[in-house]
């Protein structure tokens, strides 16, 4: 076991609901004072293949899982078959004895099912139950937890829990730690609360994972929340029918991955000739095409910075954690309003299931601000040229207000126009919008850095990346930055965090190195690129080596 | 505003005698009689695709969108579940609707979202200049199929049947009473409402001949018998040699997508109450 901190691999088959028995478990390292951080693995399928989670708890937030595990729970054997490798000396596998042989803790589940007259479904319980008396997790808290998180059948879980509970022995106690508890969240959670505090009012969205589950929970919570959830027929319709929406006047956002983005972008185009706001959640899958629909990757970053016909100004974000997710999906809403443009939060398999622990009284206060409004003195034209590039909004049912909204070229009132002098005027006036975007973005931290400032050494990373490479640049006394906003690129920001730096090693999980491509593009020259593009995210102990061999 | 001018500035580029202008002018007889009425033309918005059909953004007074080919259903739902008190005309070509958008427009006659289209059906790509559209009788010989093409048209008024639209007509460019009569129902009627509007392109396709040879008008009777509406949608498949009736097909009340969907009064709750109440559950 690393110093203060835990690592639990639970493992089963699709459908054994091993995402939730790895939320109890992270809960559990929660209620311990451990700040958790969980990775889930499965296949596209729906029943059969292997699941597994990772929890890993530690004494600071931490935002990546660790290869070795101090225990296991097997819910089938190959869950200790296929994960050997993590297993060190002292790994406590805890195990359903009815299918898994194993040295460790045995727990006759079939048998405490029966005697409790409970569901199979129930037979995580008696796993997790055993854990906990392995792990020497006090029964008030495993009661505590399991009361608290258990959507039904509180008491009979328990019940079953208990069996196991009292079945094993204390095996390798977890030392408690004084952490706050935390909120367990996911990145899809926390996209969804900052578009909800960033005033979003319509949600519009076809499944795709990993963006689905952003859907899911915004639908589920649309009451409380006092939004509306739609789910049409594709994501051409999406995108349409968002634009439909803020021409109406409602605060909107969509999500998809990539494929699904691939139908959206002739609305972004849209969106940029009219002047459209609009939030997009773009949360990237192992591509090209179906690819593998439940494994990360970063390799749509050119795609969205570039995707749509002709030249407009958007603003791209890329997340690290949940706690950036909920900042910069408010900023988003906001931005898309203030300057009438599209905007994205990219994210990926890894941020979006991934479960971060935010601590709820630091979670940044959220101010909705209103887009400039005409004031009702001269005729409305819906693009009248201002100083800005902004014009003032009205949405139909205006009193007195004509509002045109136009995909082709137009005149300051919305009127299609062929003339040449109309054209450019309309262009200056989206560039003057993105300068002022870029300027109103060097008022904000775009750049995060961690690790040891001046050391001559630095590692870049972007999105969900920042987890590993952050964790990495402390535990060996590097410098490591992430530009949260990618455009506008903040080069300011970006340079001054890398002032003094001898050395820059991108990391990123891609095949072709886009964000190092992307740096060298605004002169930042990469010195090394370290790669991964198998669908999985790094970890420190995979980083670590292919680190050390690029700076040796 | 009221007594507005409800024709702009903008340059009329329709070829003489185009059938636009027939629609054109009667949208716009509807819009001054909903004026009268007491309607508010600043509640009412028009959204179109691309064609030529869709000049009709420009060349109106009122709020409009003018959206993409094949896209403006999606939008103009949009827009209605934005503002339930907005009334929602669509202006959109064969092509738009019957092609690139046909999803599109299954999707929004299933939802019954109360919004109204016309479409400006004539049979043949205008602003590409001259191909063959999905309504365009078997053999037409258009730019892209100079043998003629290979396929039969489809029926849209049996395809606006089969998908749930409530309120479902024909007309013609040359019949102007009735296609107003026609435009004002759809309008009026609470539901999504299709109008297939038989206009001729003077350029490409003038078929003024052959309609005002087959066509005859439908009587004002009962027209909620779906399957009196079918065996009627199904006399001309807008291919053979058949009599082309003109009026409405059917018409039926059923709940509509926005009432359906966006909850009243729109509930305001306290955001930041209940984000922390949320974050507060997840401990």
């Amino acid at each position: 076991m690393r110093e203060q901190e835990v690592s639990i691999l639970v493992g089963g088959k699709a459908g054994d609901g091993i995402n939730s028995a790895g939320a109890v478990v992270a809960q559990f390292l929660n209620h311990l004072g451990y700040a958790p951080y969980l990775y889930f693995d499965y296949p596209s399928l729906i029943r059969g293949g292997h699941n597994f989670a990772i929890i890993r708890g530690a004494q600071k937030a931490i935002g990546v899982h660790r290869d070795p595990v101090d225990f296991v729970l097997a819910l089938n054997r190959e869950t200790v078959t296929r994960h050997q490798e993590r297993f060190h000396k002292n790994t406590v596998i805890v195990f359903n004895e009815d299918t898994v042989h194993a040295d460790g803790q045995g727990v006759p589940v079939s048998r405490i099912l029966s005697e409790e007259k409970a569901p199979a479904v129930m037979g995580n319980s008696a796993v997790i139950g055993a854990f906990a008396k392995a792990a020497g997790i006090p029964w008030d808290t495993v009661h505590a937890v399991f009361s608290a998180h258990m959507p039904k059948g509180v008491d009979l879980n328990l019940r079953v829990a208990r069996r196991a509970y009292d079945h094993v022995m204390t095996v390798l106690p977890i030392p408690r730690l004084g952490n706050r508890r935390l909120s367990l969240i996911t990145g899809n959670e926390a996209i969804g609360l900052g578009m909800v505090a960033g005033g979003m009012s319509f949600y519009v969205s076809y499944p795709m994972t990993p963006s689905s589950s952003l859907l899911h929970f915004l639908a589920e919570n649309a009451g409380r929340f006092g939004i509306t959830v739609i789910h049409p027929e594709n994501e051409i319709a999406v995108m349409l029918m968002a634009l439909g929406l803020a021409y109406g006047g409602q605060r909107t956002a969509v999500g998809t991955s990539g494929g699904g983005f691939c139908l959206m972008t002739e609305g972004l185009s849209l969106a940029g000739m009219a002047e459209i706001p609009v939030v997009l959640l773009v949360s990237q899958r192992t591509g090209p095409s179906t690819g593998l629909p439940t494994y990360t990757a970063q390799s749509d970053l050119h795609f969205i910075l570039h995707a749509g016909q002709g030249e407009f100004p958007r603003f791209v974000v890329a997340p690290g954690d949940a706690q950036d997710a909920y900042l910069w999906s408010a900023v988003a809403m906001n931005i898309a309003w203030k300057f009438q443009i599209p905007a994205f939060i990219l994210a990926d398999k890894t941020l979006s299931e991934g479960v971060y622990g935010i601590d709820p009284s630091g979670i940044p206060a959220i101010r909705v601000d209103e887009p400039l409004s005409w004031d009702g003195t001269e005729p409305y034209r819906r693009y009248a040229d201002t100083p800005a590039g902004i014009s003032p909004l009205t949405f139909p049912g205006t009193h007195g207000a004509v509002v045109k909204m136009n995909s082709y070229a137009h005149d300051e009132s919305g009127i299609t126009t062929e003339e040449a002098g109309a054209v450019r005027q309309m262009s200056d006036k989206r560039a003057r919008k993105s300068a002022g975007l870029a300027a109103e973005m060097e008022t904000c931290e775009t750049v995060r850095t961690n690790g040891v400032p001046g050391n001559g050494t630095a590692i870049a990373c972007w999105g969900s990346a920042k987890g590993v490479c952050f964790e990495v640049a402390e535990e060996i006394g590097l410098r490591a930055v992430q530009p949260v906003v990618l455009s506008p690129f903040p080069k300011v920001q970006l340079t001054y965090a890398l002032e003094g730096a001898t050395r820059l090693v991108v990391v990123e999980e891609n095949a072709t190195g886009q964000f190092a491509a992307l740096l060298r593009l605004h002169g930042i020259a990469p010195d090394a690129t370290i790669l991964r593009y198998d669908g999985r995210p790094f970890s420190p102990d995979a980083l670590l080596p292919r680190l050390r061999e690029v700076i040796a | 505003m009221t007594g507005r001018q409800l024709i702009t500035d903008a340059q009329n580029t329709w070829c003489p005698c185009c059938g636009n202008f027939t629609i054109q002018h009667t949208l716009k007889a509807v819009l001054s009689d909903m004026e009268r009425a007491g309607t508010s033309l600043d509640e009412v918005v028009l959204v179109t695709g691309i064609g030529c059909h869709a000049k009709m953004a420009d060349y109106l007074n009122i709020n409009s969108f003018y959206a993409i080919h094949g896209r403006a259903l999606p939008v103009a739902t949009g827009i209605k579940l934005a503002n339930k008190k907005l009334t929602v005309i669509c202006c959109v070509g064969d092509g738009d609707a019957y092609a690139e958008g046909l999803d599109h427009l299954i999707f929004a006659a299933k939802r019954n979202i109360d919004i109204t289209v016309l479409v400006h059906n004539n049979r043949v790509y205008g602003l590409t200049t001259g191909q063959y559209t999905p309504t365009s009788p078997l053999g037409f010989r258009g730019r892209s199929t100079p043998a003629g093409t290979a396929e039969f048209p489809i029926n849209p008024l049996e395809l606006m049947l089969a998908s749930g639209a409530t309120y479902i007509a024909r007309g013609y460019t040359r019949k102007m009473d009735q296609l107003k009569q026609l435009i004002a129902g759809g309008i009026g009627h609470k539901g999504f409402a299709c109008i297939d509007i038989l206009q001729i392109c003077a350029t490409f396709f003038n078929m003024t001949e052959y309609y005002n040879a087959h066509i005859y008008d439908l009587p004002a009777d009962d027209k909620s018998d779906f399957l009196v509406a079918c065996t009627k949608a199904r006399e001309w498949d807008y291919n053979s040699e058949k009599p082309i009736a003109l009026g409405l097909f059917y018409r039926q009340v059923f709940p509509t997508f926005e009432d359906r969907v966006v909850r009243e009064p729109v509930q305001k709750p306290d955001r930041k109450a209940v984000i922390s109440a949320f974050l507060g559950a997840q401990q």
